[in-house]
Order: C-alpha cells, then sequence, then structure tokens
C-alpha cells in the first residue's frame, strides 16, 4: 500500500499493539487528538484510554513514567512533541534510561521507545526543528535511530520496539509527508545497528542519515557515487561505513546538525583511524553552522543543501 | 479512572455567586494532619497504637537497632578507607524502618541513596549494601524476591518512575502499591512535581514518602519552601497530605499501613511527611558544624527514635538493660558477619563493566571489552 512516513509508523505502532499487549503509548495530546502529527491517530479508538495516555504536559515524568513501566514489565512509547521539549527529559533519559540496566546489574532493563519529530524545513516556531542526535549518541545504554522514509520507518520502530534497551526514534518532520512509497502490511523488521547502502558508486561515499538522506540522494543524481543511509546512529555501522570507503577512497558526510561534534565528527575520526590508507583526500562534513537553528526566514541558508553537498562532491573528487 | 478534582456543577456555582454578589468566597481549603503515637519520653496514645503483639514490638526495636548499628559500621569503615563517601542515616531509623515495615512483598519500592534502614528493614541483604558503598556495583541488584530499585542518587528524579510502575500497576489491575522514598530537599525538585502531578490526576496507586530530615546538605527546610509543611503540597496536586513524628516509629508504620492499604484498594496516592533530623554530617565528605547549631543537634538528639521506643518497652516491662546489651551484640554480631561476607567477595573483573551495559553489545563494545581483557592479561 501507497503511503507516507506519518501513516506507516502509525500502522507499525498499530501492529505492535495488536501484537502485544504490553506495548503502550503516553505522551502529550496523542490520545483524542492523535498526537500534533496525527502519528497516533485512531489508536486511542483502537486499544483504549489506558494503553494510549494522554499525560499531563510534563515530558520529565512522562519519560520518567515510561522507565518505571519498562522497569514493571510493559514496552512504552513515548512521545516527545517536538525534539526541543526532549531537553526537559535529558535527565530521565541519561541518569536513568540508559544506565537502568546497568546500574541494577541486569535486575531490571528499560525495553523503552521514545519517539519525537526531528529537524529543520517545517515553519515552524522556536524549538521544533532540533536536530541534536549527537547528544543521544554519546551517552552509552541507548540506542539512536533515524529512518530516512515511509518503508525504513515501519520496519524500524518494529526493531525498535522489540529492542531490549532504550532507543531514540527520531522521525524526519520534513520527510513525514513528502515520501510516499510502498509500505506493506504486516510485520517486517528492519535490523537496528544496520546501515543500508541506498545507492550503489564506486568513486566517493555519501554518508547521510534521516532528514539529509533524501538530500544526499539527490546531489548524487550523476555522480559515481555510493550514498549510504546510516538508518541506526548509535551503534552505528562502522563496518558498512568502512567498507565503502575503502572501495571509493573519498567520504562526505552530510549532517543536518552544526558541525562541531556532531556524529559526522565520530564517523570522521572512525575512517581516519580505520582507513587513512585507503583515503585520497580529506574527509569532508557538509553540516550545519554552529549556530542555533534560525528561523524560516533564514533556515534556508542554513541546512546542507543540494548544491552544498554537490560542491563538496566536486571538491573531493579533485583528489 | 478517578476524577481527582471534580468540579461543582456550573448552575449551583451561578446561584452562589447571586447570593453573595461581587462574590470573594472560599471554594478550596485544605487540612494537613499530624500523627503522633508516641512520645519522646516514650508514652504511647494507646488509641493509636498499631495492635503489635509484644514479640513484635522487640523485633522492631531490634531492626532499630540493627539499622543503628549498620550506620555505625559503615562510618567506621569509611574512616578506616574500607568504603568510600558514604551517607549516614543517624536519627532517621524510625522513619525508614517505620515505613518498610507496612510494606508488603507485592509492594514495589523505589529508595533514594538514604534509606539503608528501610533497605534492611525490606531484607535487602545487609553484605550487598556494604559493597555498593564500597564501590561495588554488585550490590546494586537486588534480590529477586525483593522489588526493590537500585537506590536513586540525582535527587528527586526516582519519583516519576514510581509514578510510572503506579501507572503500569493500575493498567494490568495487581493489587499491590509502589513506595518512592525521598528526602526534604526533593520537593524543590520539577520531578517532584511532575510525578505528584501525574499520580493526582490518575489516581495512582504510590505512596510518597519524604524523610525530612530538615537539611539539605547546608540548606534548611526554609530554604527550600516557603510552605507551612511539606505535606500540604499533595493537596494541590488533588490527594492528601498528612505530616508524622518521623522519630516515631508506631506512627510511622501506622501512616504508611493505612495509605498502602488505600493505594492497593484504588484510592489514590498520598504523601507522608516524616518530621525528623539528620543526626550526622550529609555524608563523611561533609561537615556539618560549618553549617548548624550544635544546640540545634543537642535538641533532636533528645528526640531519639530509638531511645523513646526502649523507654515505652522499659514502661511496658517489656525491656532490661540485659535486653538492651544482648540486642546491640546480636545486631553487631550480624554487621560483623555482613562485613566479613562483603569483604571476601571477589572483585569485579576489569571486563564486568561491559556486562550489563546493554542486551547485546555492539562491535565496537565487542572489540572494547576485548581489548581491556588482553590489556588485563597484560598487566598493563
Amino acid at each position: 500500500m501507497q503511503m507516507n512516513m506519518v501513516q506507516a509508523i502509525n500502522l507499525a505502532l498499530r501492529e505492535e499493539m495488536a501484537r502485544d499487549d504490553r506495548v503502550v503509548l503516553l505522551g502529550e495530546d496523542v490520545g483524542k487528538d492523535g498526537g500534533v502529527f496525527r502519528i497516533s491517530e485512531g489508536l486511542q479508538d483502537a486499544f483504549g484510554p489506558q494503553r494510549v495516555i494522554d499525560t499531563p504536559l510534563s515530558e520529565s515524568a512522562l519519560v520518567g513514567a515510561a522507565i518505571g513501566m519498562a522497569a514493571y514489565g510493559l514496552v512504552p512509547v513515548a512521545e516527545i512533541q517536538f525534539m526541543g521539549f526532549i531537553y526537559a527529559a535529558m535527565d530521565q533519559i541519561f541518569s536513568h534510561a540508559a544506565r537502568l540496566r546497568s546500574r541494577s546489574r541486569g535486575r531490571y532493563s528499560c525495553p523503552l521507545v521514545v519517539r519525537t519529530p526531528y529537524g529543520a524545513g517545517i515553519k515552524a516556531p522556536e524549538l521544533h526543528e532540533e536536530s541534536t542526535e549527537a547528544l543521544f549518541c554519546q551517552m552509552p545504554g541507548i540506542k539512536v535511530v533515524a529512518p530516512s522514509g515511509p518503508y525504513l520507518a515501519k520496519g524500524l520502530l518494529l526493531s525498535a520496539i522489540r529492542d531490549p534497551d532504550p532507543v531514540i526514534f527520531l522521525e524526519p518532520t520534513r520527510l513525514y509527508r513528502m515520501i510516499r512509497e510502498e509500505v506493506p502490511e504486516g510485520e517486517y523488521a528492519v535490523p537496528l545497528g544496520k546501515a543500508r547502502i541506498a545507492r550503489e558508486g564506486g568513486a566517493v561515499t555519501v554518508i547521510a542519515w534521516g532528514s539529509m538522506l533524501e538530500r544526499a540522494m539527490k546531489a548524487a543524481e550523476g555522480y559515481d557515487a555510493e550514498v549510504i543511509d546510516l538508518l541506526t546512529l548509535s551503534p552505528f555501522d562502522a563496518e558498512t561505513v568502512l567498507d565503502s570507503v575503502k572501495k571509493s577512497g573519498r567520504a562526505v558526510i552530510v549532517q543536518e546538525a552544526p558541525l562541531t561534534c556532531g556524529l559526522g565528527a565520530e564517523l570522521a575520526a572512525t575512517i581516519a583511524q580505520e582507513a587513512i590508507l585507503h583515503l585520497r583526500g580529506p574527509v569532508l562534513r557538509v553540516a550545519a553552522p554552529d549556530v542555533t537553528v534560525p528561523l524560516a526566514k533564514l533556515v534556508d541558508h542554513y541546512l546542507p543543501s543540494v548544491e552544498r553537498i554537490r560542491a563538496a562532491l566536486d571538491e573531493i573528487l579533485k583528489y | 479512572m478517578r476524577r481527582a478534582n471534580p468540579r461543582p456543577p456550573v448552575d449551583s456555582r451561578l446561584s452562589r455567586a447571586k447570593l453573595v454578589s461581587m462574590a470573594e468566597y472560599i471554594i478550596d481549603s485544605m487540612t494537613v494532619k499530624r500523627i503522633e503515637v508516641l512520645d519522646p519520653r516514650g508514652n504511647a496514645d494507646e488509641a493509636l497504637l498499631p495492635p503489635f503483639p509484644d514479640e513484635e514490638i522487640r523485633r522492631i526495636y531490634e531492626l532499630l537497632v540493627l539499622a543503628r548499628a549498620f550506620d555505625e559500621r559503615a562510618l567506621t569503615l569509611q574512616r578506616e578507607g574500607r568504603i568510600g563517601t558514604y551517607p549516614s542515616i543517624l536519627g532517621q531509623e524510625a522513619a525508614q524502618v517505620g515505613s518498610a515495615l507496612a510494606i508488603g512483598k507485592e509492594d514495589r519500592v523505589f529508595p533514594s541513596f538514604r534509606e539503608m534502614g528501610a533497605q534492611i528493614a525490606l531484607g535487602y541483604p545487609i553484605p550487598l549494601l556494604f559493597r555498593y558503598w564500597a564501590g561495588d556495583e554488585r550490590g546494586m541488584r537486588s534480590p529477586d524476591d525483593l522489588d526493590v530499585f537500585p537506590i536513586c542518587v540525582s535527587v528527586g528524579t526516582h519519583l516519576p518512575h514510581a509514578a510510572g510502575a503506579a501507572l503500569a500497576a493500575q493498567l494490568r489491575g495487581d493489587r499491590c502499591a509502589v513506595v518512592a522514598y525521598f528526602g526534604d530537599g526533593a520537593t524543590s525538585k520539577g520531578d517532584f512535581h511532575e510525578a505528584f502531578n501525574m499520580a493526582g490526576v490518575f489516581g495512582l496507586p504510590v505512596v510518597f514518602i519524604c524523610q525530612n530530615n530538615q537539611w539539605a546538605i547546608s540548606v534548611p527546610v526554609e530554604r527550600q519552601t516557603a510552605a507551612k509543611t511539606l505535606a500540604r503540597k499533595a493537596w494541590a496536586y488533588g490527594f492528601e497530605g498528612v505530616q508524622v513524628d518521623g522519630n516515631d516509629v508506631f506512627a510511622v508504620c501506622r501512616a504508611t499501613g493505612a495509605a498502602l492499604e488505600k493505594a492497593r484498594g484504588g484510592g489514590g496516592p498520598t504523601f507522608i511527611e516524616c518530621l525528623t533530623y539528620r543526626l550526622a554530617d550529609h555524608t563523611t565528605a561533609d561537615d556539618a558544624s560549618r553549617y548548624r547549631p550544635d544546640a540545634e543537634v543537642e535538641e533532636w538528639r533528645n528526640r531519639d527514635p530509638l531511645l523513646r521506643l526502649r523507654l515505652f518497652m522499659e514502661r511496658k516491662g517489656l525491656w532490661s538493660d540485659a535486653d538492651e546489651n544482648e540486642a546491640w551484640e546480636r545486631a553487631r554480631g550480624t554487621i560483623d558477619e555482613a562485613v566479613r561476607e562483603a569483604e571476601s567477595a571477589p572483585p569485579p573483573e576489569p571486563g564486568e563493566m561491559f556486562d550489563f551495559a546493554c542486551a547485546n553489545l555492539s562491535p565496537r563494545q565487542q572489540r572494547q571489552r576485548e581489548e581491556l581483557e588482553v590489556r588485563q592479561v597484560r598487566q598493563v
């Protein structure tokens, strides 16, 4: 069936809730309203208000309560309405979700998914367009996932819900309704920790994820470029990245987040450490500048564009 | 789900407004109850005394002694460098033991870091407590038959977990309650507010137990809040808050038992403020004489929770000096044995830091573990 990412995520939630009665949703406006992006549309009608819970406006408590529910034996999927509001729940994610298994020495675990729309380009107010995935990648004990399209979103969310550890699930808001593609009903899992070769090529490796995959693919048209869709940002699939870079000898990393200490830095360091003798030139990063995400009037100058990615490809191909 | 705060019907408000024009009238009020059973001289209010057989009263006293003997030994071990920084529970034994006595096996407990008395009364193995405070993480794993969460170090951030566990219990229809312990400092944290609010909104089976020991390191409770009591905060979230004499083991036990029964029966949350006092420094790394007067500490020494129960038992002919000596001997013997057991446990292997990092190690983590173990073999 043809569907967009909103519909695909909704279907994944619906199927997982029907399969396993331990799966519960909680968040702000997720019930009656179906979520501000309509991700959970119809789910409260289908599964009742005890399993699709409208919480008070409390990001810390809703993630904290989800941790308590997970430790109790449920499988909560918490929605943070926009990534900029997840900062209020960072203490819960970092101090507790990430380390509950470790600090209880395996007695308790936290099979929790925190879903949140992320990324810029939707003409929304401040703190509605953040892309701070690297913060989460620095924290051991949590996985970070960012799908780049409807089919992958459904399969990755299924894997995230079934994962025994906490997963931060970042949904690229800009792509929510941009891409429609065939999404099958029924179970299929896209495994966590595995990248995907979105496009084969031999002269340069482009690494992107989430919202930037679509731009990286557009930019690659007309180049002998291999595009890797990272999918899981932590732990990321170094093997697929390195195999490709060793083959092409050139790497361009595209990240929506500000340049400094972004996930691209870790990827570049990994490539330098493991594959430097295969490189023909420097590892290039196309990223946002180190400034606060601007509002709509300037955001096009902030986000990596297809043109900037192409310029990086042209530059690296000189080597 | 229970409606926490049913509003008055609109037309009755309208009719009242007509009666009192330009109205200012009371639409909401609260009362905060304080519960005392045993006074500092050991006199009990027999009507409020829980119906404990004599043997149980002696057992409760021995648990208080055991908690204090644990604390005494932990402080000594810290000075000898055998454990790390340690937060004393001295003076708070009744609030901890008294509340824990009311908790059932089916209930779940989310402790803070100064609740070793409660942990001991709940049956948490004492050697594990010593191992934890000596820096051995294996002490954090509670036994499988005991649902006690690892202690929360980040103040008050575990209160939402208690609300979540209670929400899960409610969803599952389990007849159990959840208990969260915290101190007066935690009541200034956002998570306190968020968790209380959620508990009230959903009518959750949770009992919040604050040990108001009146000092959060150097800041007195008057600087945490302008509220007259901490108990009154619960009323703003739509449920009952009570204050108990936290140095009165009977009052604490009575209040906790009633709150747990209410929670298990679907009556929603309760907040119990145990007014007590931290007789010792915040931790072994602190010097409380820098910020609080000796006279205040002395005054609270006279309200010692062990002393008043001992006086009560002596008056009832349940206790003698010989019993007292034997109780301490037994407690110190138990603690000696626990220390021996804790210290004879083999130290953790370095690679164990990866054991529970996550369910399945990533390839990079596996490599890091192997590298660590190779370094260990080569002694580098």
